[in-house]
């Protein structure tokens, strides 16, 4: 190794280059989200806070105000904010990357030689895997308070889960490409993801909106992570409970375009924000 | 290795140019320092030749690359240490290293050090040796000190064996100790790899180390050479002398005599290179006054970053 290292001739030999190189990157970054989360145990248990206040205590409080008796809200708020939970994870994790701007970590990142299109799908996927373990407790806990629920449900759901994550983290790129600092991405979430809420349906059925919000709702891309989430459900766990507003291949056909689009105009927006300044 | 000409950038909204036209040139195995006042152009000049910033105007290259056209090739061959630590808080010094190796495609990915191939953890005890980190290179970079972070990145940088390694401003926030040892490591560093070293200051003695030093101001090359060439350009010793009531007999010497020298009394006498005592016996004017000026490469250097200093604090502001 000595004798390599001594002359600068040597130094081109190691260098991989090429689609191996790519993935081997992706991973890598993939994999440092995932570490950071396990080292994170305080932001482990803060993550799952809400969902568990909102399946274990607004669900079964809404039941006793308005519950007609037959239709039990549990189970489609479950649904409804398990695949809010973990689309918007996603999502703010990619934001996250404001964060490596802010301390510097980014350039280490942006000066390497791989491809921009790597590193922004390098860290939607890592914040996929942080999300998923997230909403597997989310699960866990809906079947311990007793939302309806089989082993082909739970596993038919896991990649379910993946391809909302993915949405969620092309979400998040398309966000992070406009916006200039940590502060902003604080200040604009009340705004794009607070209404997303409702209008995805999360605690409430979409039945009879009036027009502007109904606009306003076929907008929201949230809204076709939790209609997708709840087809497939309710295919495993028919009855009256969970219904959905749309047919699953209307909501990925949804979820593959804007994917698709929020990745590439995202990350050319990004890359050409950071280069020219 | 490097070549730079007519560089220019303005940034976004700003009314003057942070690099206005600077070329430059640095030789295989040099050690080069950029020389120059905060906001001289130093940072941007650096983040133009690492792709990081598009320029304005103006091309460079990098071993035969081009900064604009061939970046990933660029990028390749160029190590980079940031003014402001670019570590991963959250991961230990080796796990940094690791990610840099894998996304430089030096070594292909592995989910622990201990499944990384015998040659990468061999390097990384190599470098960490020539630095001397030890085993301290495993530890969280929480618990790092400013000095061991630096060390920690010149290893890391040093993993993918660039052609060039850029340092902008690396001692800036260390102790004078760790000032001292990062030099003597990087002296280490250049015997061991043969790097190409270009590095920025804004502290005349960290250049003289330097073969070469290229000092900057307000975006513009003030001039270049070894510090001994900058030295006789930049400073300018000469005598102040003065003999009121015989001003015409001494003006007539000092033309006999070939002596270069102006003004109406006082006479400044340019001393080019001799001693003070053998430009005196060459005067038979009684004088009543002699000045000598002999400044030191910091007085003139000083004397650059006084002049620029009012845009030099503006041009702060902008990075």
């Amino acid at each position: 190794m000595a004798e390599a290292t001594a002359t600068p001739q040597a130094s081109a030999q190691s260098q991989r280059s090429g689609p191996m190189r790519e993935l081997s990157a992706i991973l890598a970054i993939a994999q440092r989200d995932l570490t950071k989360l396990l080292r994170d145990r305080t932001r482990l248990i803060a993550d799952l806070a809400f969902p568990i206040i909102f399946i274990g205590i607004l669900a079964p409080l809404l039941q006793a105000s308005f519950g007609g008796g037959q239709v039990q809200l549990v189970p489609f708020i479950f649904t409804g904010v398990l695949a809010q939970t973990i689309w918007q994870s996603a999502a703010m994790g990619v934001i996250s990357l404001i964060e490596d701007r802010e301390n510097d970590f980014s350039q280490e990142i942006f000066v390497s030689p791989i491809s921009r299109y790597s590193i922004i799908f390098g860290k939607i996927l890592g914040e996929s895997l942080v999300a998923l373990p997230q909403g597997a407790a989310i699960t866990a806990f809906a079947w311990l308070i007793g939302v309806p629920m089989s082993i082909a449900t739970v596993l038919i759901l896991l990649p379910v889960a993946l391809v909302i994550t993915l949405f969620g983290g092309a979400f998040g790129v398309i966000v992070l490409s406009r916006l200039p600092n940590r502060r902003a991405a604080q200040q604009i979430f009340p705004f794009i993801m607070l209404p997303q809420f409702f209008l995805a349906g999360v605690f409430n059925p979409l039945n009879n909106l009036p027009l502007p919000l109904d606009i306003l709702s076929r907008i929201s891309p949230m809204r076709y992570a939790v209609d997708l989430l709840r087809d497939v459900y309710s295919t495993f766990q028919p009855g009256p409970n969970v219904v959905p507003v749309a047919p699953a291949t209307t909501n990925l056909l949804v979820i593959g375009a804007e994917f698709v689009v929020f990745l590439a105009v995202g990350t050319v927006l990004f890359v050409r924000a950071e280069r020219n300044r | 290795m490097i070549q730079v000409t007519d560089l220019v950038k303005r940034y976004k909204g700003a009314d003057r140019n942070a690099v206005d036209g600077i070329s430059f040139e640095v030789r295989p195995g040099e050690f080069f320092a950029l020389l120059g006042p905060n906001g001289a152009g130093k940072t941007t000049s650096i983040s133009i030749l690492t792709t990081i910033l598009a320029p304005t105007a103006g091309t460079a290259t990098i071993d035969g690359f081009d900064i604009a056209g061939q970046s990933s090739e660029v990028r390749q061959r160029v190590g980079i240490i940031f003014q402001r630590p670019s570590l991963d808080r959250n991961l230990t010094g080796e796990e940094n290293v690791r990610f840099h190796a894998i996304l430089y495609g030096v070594y292909p990915y592995a989910p622990a050090y201990a499944v990384m191939p015998a040659d990468y953890r061999d390097e990384v005890s190599r470098l960490a040796g020539i630095v001397g980190l030890g085993e301290e290179v495993f530890k969280p970079i929480r618990t790092y000190s400013g000095g061991m972070a630096r060390k920690l990145e010149i290893v890391r940088s040093l993993i993918h064996r660039p052609k060039v390694l850029f340092l902008d401003e690396p001692t800036a926030g260390l102790d004078p100790p760790s000032r001292r040892s990062l030099w003597s490591y990087l002296r280490d560093v250049r015997r061991e790899t043969n790097t190409t070293i270009l590095l920025t200051t804004h502290y005349l003695e960290e250049a003289e180390d330097a073969d070469r030093i290229c000092i900057i101001d307000r975006g513009q090359v003030v001039t270049l050479g070894t510090p001994d060439q900058i030295k006789a350009d930049l400073v300018e010793e000469y005598l102040l002398v003065d003999a009121p009531s015989a001003r015409a007999q001494l003006r007539a010497e000092m033309a006999e005599r070939k002596l270069r020298h102006s003004g109406d009394g006082p006479f400044r006498i340019e001393l080019d290179g001799q001693s003070t005592h053998r430009l005196l016996k060459e005067i038979d004017t009684p004088l009543t006054m002699v000045q000598t000026h002999m400044p030191t490469l910091e007085d003139a250097y000083l004397d650059i970053i006084g002049r620029g200093e009012a845009e030099a604090e503006e041009a702060t502001a902008n990075g």
